[in-house]
């Protein structure tokens, strides 16, 4: 019998290796595992390696993680937010590595480890800073970069809804990384506001299907919290 | 720029000044609004009564979905846009070249950290990219230049510049006006920015 819920955070982040690559849901705040972030912080992993669109609003979260001191790189596209106070002075201080991804090609390299693509050629990036020492090609009249999967072994999804076979369904844009990341980890672990009995879910609604999910946790349901940017800010893109 | 959105576009509007163009957009168009974290048919900020941080814009404000909108994960999202499915992509610039290479998300200062998020995409992945920016910088420096000083986002990637002082196309041929704002001649545009401009092509 499949039963993936797991009782406590602990119990699905037990075994988390030093030095492991993590990859966590999330865009601004919305989405972002905090609870699964703050287990990963009690079971005291360390050097980690952790892959998120941004790096960390406020003091929670994310942010909570990088101020222990137990990450040692964080790929991301967007680090530099209003409230990444922890991010900016871990790497104007030399402890944190950062590596920065285009959003696009970081979510495509995250699919194809998922998908088991050995690389891809994309347009994204040519001629830039950000491809530098990259293999280039000329397909079709148009210049590519070659670009590789992320694979992680670790991902940490927050998704709404689940059951025991590790079904997902999401709420709003808090999907954003969640169903990518959930299938380019050895281990994927989510948390749920809510579990469903089997065949309760419509097979049709289902965005993530059990076969990339590892654990279900259920956590209550608490307010996402406002983060990002403070208005105006102009020429710039997240 | 409103005015020149189509009936029927898919458009993403950049963070900051790009965003404001959504109020201005005919209301009896159907214009769907693309969000890079995952949204299609974006629609106003909504009172703060009805704030939903799981359902925010690219600049990580709440925003509300209007009916026919749709999420999907972020790698469809930006198939979306590299795929060539948007139609206009708005962005802000610190600099954009004659040609249409485009600088925005760096200014390559020492100790500036680096942001990039889904500038270098969207700029490659729409059927047109737009940039909205004053013509000058606030040391009175053109923005349109010969070739962009600041790190590049994108080569070749720009169609059009709105600006305070004039609308502007830009290609493998260099500059053409498309619209000057009344008092300036194109001339005087012409001397601010030191690149030539060619005329219209055909009254527009």
């Amino acid at each position: 019998m499949i039963n993936k819920v797991a009782q406590s955070l602990a119990d699905a982040l037990v075994g988390t290796p030093d030095g492991a690559t993590v990859l966590i849901g999330g865009f601004g705040t919305a989405g972002v595992p905090d609870e699964l972030i703050a287990g990963l912080m009690e079971q005291g992993a360390k050097d980690l390696t952790v892959v998120n669109n941004n790096a960390g609003n406020g003091d929670r979260g994310l942010a909570a993680l990088l101020k222990t001191g137990r990450v040692r790189k964080i790929v991301c596209s967007f680090p530099r937010q209003a409230d990444s106070h922890v991010f900016d002075a871990l790497y104007r201080s030399g402890k944190l590595e950062l590596e920065l991804v285009p959003q696009g090609n970081l979510a495509e390299r995250i699919r194809a480890a998922g998908a088991g693509i050995g690389a891809f050629f994309s347009p994204t990036g040519y001629g830039t800073a950000l491809a530098l020492g990259k293999e280039t090609r000329e397909i079709n009249g148009r210049m590519h970069v070659l670009e590789h999967p992320i694979h992680g072994d670790l991902a940490l999804v927050k998704a709404e809804i689940g059951d025991r076979w590790g079904n997902l369904i999401y709420r709003k844009a808090a999907r954003n990384f969640g169903p990518v990341m959930a299938t380019a980890a050895t281990r994927t672990v989510a948390t749920v506001h809510h579990i469903a009995a089997l065949g309760e879910l419509n097979p049709e609604h289902i965005v993530t299907p059990g076969i990339y999910v590892s654990k279900i946790v259920r956590i209550p349901r608490v307010a996402t919290q406002a983060g990002g940017f403070a208005q105006p800010q102009k020429a710039r893109h997240a | 720029m409103a005015a020149d959105i189509h009936d029927g576009a898919y458009v993403n509007l950049g963070i900051g000044m790009p965003t404001l163009v959504a109020n201005y957009i005919a209301t009896d168009i159907d214009v769907v609004l693309h969000s890079e974290n995952g949204i299609l048919g974006m629609g106003p900020s909504p009172d703060p009564a009805h704030e939903d941080f799981d359902l925010i814009n690219a600049g990580k404000q709440p925003v509300s979905l209007l009916p026919g909108g749709a999420f999907f994960h972020h790698a469809d999202s930006f198939a979306m846009m590299r795929g060539g499915h948007l139609d206009i992509c708005v962005l802000g610039a610190f600099q954009v070249s004659e040609t249409g290479d485009l600088a925005n998300w760096h200014t390559g200062e020492p100790g500036a950290i680096p942001a990039v998020g889904g500038a270098m995409d969207l700029a490659l992945g729409a059927k047109q990219t737009w940039v909205m920016m004053e013509l000058l910088a606030k040391n009175g420096e053109s923005k349109l230049v010969r070739a962009c000083t600041y790190p590049l986002t994108g080569m070749a990637c720009v169609k059009r510049i709105y600006s305070d002082l004039g609308t502007l196309a830009c290609g493998p041929n260099g500059l053409q006006v498309i619209d000057l704002v009344d008092g300036l001649a194109l001339c005087d545009l012409q001397s601010l920015i030191s690149l030539p401009i060619a005329r219209p092509s055909a009254p527009r």
